[in-house]
């Protein structure tokens, strides 16, 4: 679960044309609401245990708490600092160390993609990282055994795979209804323990990590272009307007001239 | 995770576009083609070669020099076990022929497959790799791939370099680079058309084949906005679903394709496949109708590249209204119900 700042799309400060991010609250990736609740289905199901997974600055301890409410069994936050800075192949790499440390995971289900960079790549790439078998945009699956069948969704429709486990999936929001936080929930995880895992535990490669183990780089960031244009206003009776705008669309020829 | 020695550049060469299958097997999806049109002027830029990957369960079909008349190489790995898609065989296979030829770039189409396959193939290679590009660039003098894409939903444009690593990858939004695509017609009729190398699928990556039980269609045709010329696209300020019905009713007339916002879309009006925008489909038609849309920035990173914008809002103060091209200020249910009718009454 990647905590995210509230308002999914952040705000740019006016005057430094940079990210605010100060002052913003940080939520849970609502992709990854859908996540926990399926991990928590599977748990009620099956049995086992959930562990919710984050990487990210001490704040991100709220998500996790969050999750703990919600009745995860154990919440591992992974935070050095240097991890600040990692990219999408880095992230995997550190969150499939973590992965590998729990000695026992048998799937690991992520969001579709996380609302603040939207890149989707931190779930394939974890499975990689850890040679697992995986499946993206999955919205409904089931388990038997060491099996688990998924529904797979891409632009003309669904797939229905089986994969074995140990496996890595990221999830779509048609794959079930999160359920809300109970104030029972929240009391009880208010004293429960967020293991915190830094580099020195997770004791993973440092040239892999962070801001210099990253393959990728922003080498610069720009406000969008503006539209190269200006602008015809048309206004009048609705009869008026519509002859104008069939006019035009002539005109252009993007419709044909009767 | 191997960091390329100044010594090492030189030996990675030429632009790779990995191909997206279509809808039947050995059938290339057009988003190749806009791709790989851009890749063509890549491996122009750079001086090097574009090769075409295709792979998969192609039924024996090796005649794609055709289909990609413009490009240097054309890779083909055929095997009838693959059927559908399976991240963990087409990741190896890929990876493999990274090791033995040496791309300096790879690129991916951004569909469901493409975003799930290009991460995985990164990790294995140990490659940079940028998410849902949408424009690509060669930076003089290093030779570095600049790869530009919108970032925190869309109120940045980032600029992205993978400098230390081989090869450099990226995924590419379907629609932005449509114009890219090369015409046959004009096209160097000198120009003596690819080399066809035969691959195989060696017997562990075909033992990664999981099971795919089954694929459903989606019910009716695939609702393929980027492909049409003209749009006519309805937002909340429609209304109502019945109100919606009159962007269908327009479009069919015209000859255009409906599409809608977010807003429209989390009404319950119409599916998800009709979202234009940052989480939907990229467009780049030649006209655009913004009916009842406000103009949010990630609405406009999905359109504003369309060659024609016009908007119709009540309010002549919302942001789609500044950056149309015309821009009608009025109820917008009314006056595409007078277009219809003028449509219906001139056939
Ligand atoms: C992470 C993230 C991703 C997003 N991705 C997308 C995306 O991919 N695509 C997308 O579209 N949005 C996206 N959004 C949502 C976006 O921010 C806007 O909320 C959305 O585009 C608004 O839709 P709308 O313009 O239809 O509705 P509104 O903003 O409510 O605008 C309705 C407009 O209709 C006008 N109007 C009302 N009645 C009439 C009438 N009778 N005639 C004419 N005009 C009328 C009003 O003046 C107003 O301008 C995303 C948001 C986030 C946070
Ligand atoms: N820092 C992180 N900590 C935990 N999980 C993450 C982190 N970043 C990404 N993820 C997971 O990977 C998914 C895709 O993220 P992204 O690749 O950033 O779009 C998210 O929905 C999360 O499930």
């Amino acid at each position: 679960m990647k905590q995210v700042p509230a308002g999914s799309s952040g705000s740019i400060d006016p005057v430094t044309k940079r990210l605010k991010r100060e002052g913003i609250e940080s939520v849970i990736n609502p992709y990854d609401t859908y996540a926990l609740e399926e991990a928590l289905l599977l748990r009620d199901q099956f049995g086992g245990t959930v562990t919710a997974l984050s990487m990210g600055p001490s704040r991100a301890e709220k998500i996790l708490r969050d999750a703990l409410a919600l009745s995860a069994d154990r919440a591992i936050l992974l935070s050095d600092r240097k991890f600040a800075g990692s990219d999408t192949w880095s992230t995997s790499y550190i969150l499939s160390e973590a992965v590998r440390k729990t000695g026992n995971t048998d799937l690991v289900i992520c969001g579709k993609q996380a609302i603040d960079g939207d890149t989707a790549q931190v779930g394939p790439g974890i499975a990689a990282h850890l040679e697992w078998m995986q499946a993206a945009y999955v919205s409904a699956i089931d388990i038997t055994g060491d099996l688990l069948s998924a529904e797979r969704m891409d632009e003309h429709g669904t797939d229905r795979i089986i994969l074995k486990t140990p496996a890595v999936i990221t999830v779509v929001k048609d794959i079930n209804k999160p359920r809300l936080k109970t104030l029972k929930g929240m009391l009880e995880s208010r004293n429960r323990e967020i293991e915190i895992w830094d580099f020195d535990y997770l004791k993973c490669d440092e040239s892999l990590t962070g801001l210099d183990g990253s393959p990728t780089r922003v080498v610069r960031t720009a406000l969008p272009p503006p539209r190269d244009n200006s602008t015809i206003r048309i206004e009048g009776s609705s009869g008026a307007v519509s002859l104008e705008i069939m006019k035009f669309l002539r005109e252009k020829m993007i419709i044909e001239q009767d | 995770m191997k960091i390329i020695n100044a010594d090492d550049y030189g030996k990675y060469r030429n632009i790779w576009i990995i191909a997206e299958p279509g809808s039947a097997g050995g059938i290339i999806n057009p988003v190749t083609h806009e791709i790989a049109g851009r890749g063509r002027q890549l491996a122009d830029l750079r001086g090097a070669e574009l090769w075409i990957l295709v792979t998969g369960n192609l039924g024996g079909r090796t005649d794609y020099g055709k289909d990609f008349f413009y490009a240097d190489r054309v890779v083909i790995a055929d095997d009838s076990r693959v059927s559908g898609f399976h991240d963990e065989t087409e990741s190896a296979l890929i990876k493999r022929l990274i090791d033995k030829y040496r791309p300096e770039v790879v690129l991916f189409s951004a569909t469901a497959r493409g975003r799930s396959l290009a991460p995985r193939v990164a990790v294995l290679s140990d490659a940079g790799l940028t998410a849902d590009c949408t424009s690509l660039d060669i930076e003089k003098g290093s030779g570095n791939l600049l790869q530009t894409r919108p970032a925190f939903g869309g109120n940045i444009i980032a600029t992205i370099k993978s400098e230390k690593h081989r090869p450099q990858m990226a995924t590419v939004r379907p629609g932005v680079m449509k114009n890219f695509i090369v015409d046959r017609s004009s096209f160097n009729p000198g120009f003596k058309g690819p080399d066809v190398i035969i691959e195989r699928y060696e017997e562990p990556e075909i033992l990664l084949l999981k099971k795919i039980l089954g694929t459903e269609k989606r019910r009716g045709a695939v609702h393929s906005i980027a492909e049409s010329e003209f749009i006519i696209s309805g937002g909340r300020g429609m209304g109502s679903a019945d109100n919606f019905r009159i962007i269908e009713k327009f479009a069919s007339l015209a000859g255009g394709a409906p599409a809608a916002s977010r807003g429209a879309v989390d009404a319950g009006w119409v599916p998800y496949s009709y979202q234009i925008g940052q989480t939907g489909q990229t467009v780049q038609a030649k006209c655009y109708i913004a009916c009842g849309i406000s103009g949010q920035i990630q609405h406009l990173v999905g359109m504003q590249a369309c060659e024609y914008i016009i908007a119709i809002n009540r309010d002549p103060g919302a942001p789609i209204m500044k950056m149309a091209d015309v821009a009608v200020t009025g109820d917008a249910v009314e006056i595409l119900t007078k277009m219809s009718d003028q449509l219906e009454c001139s056939e």
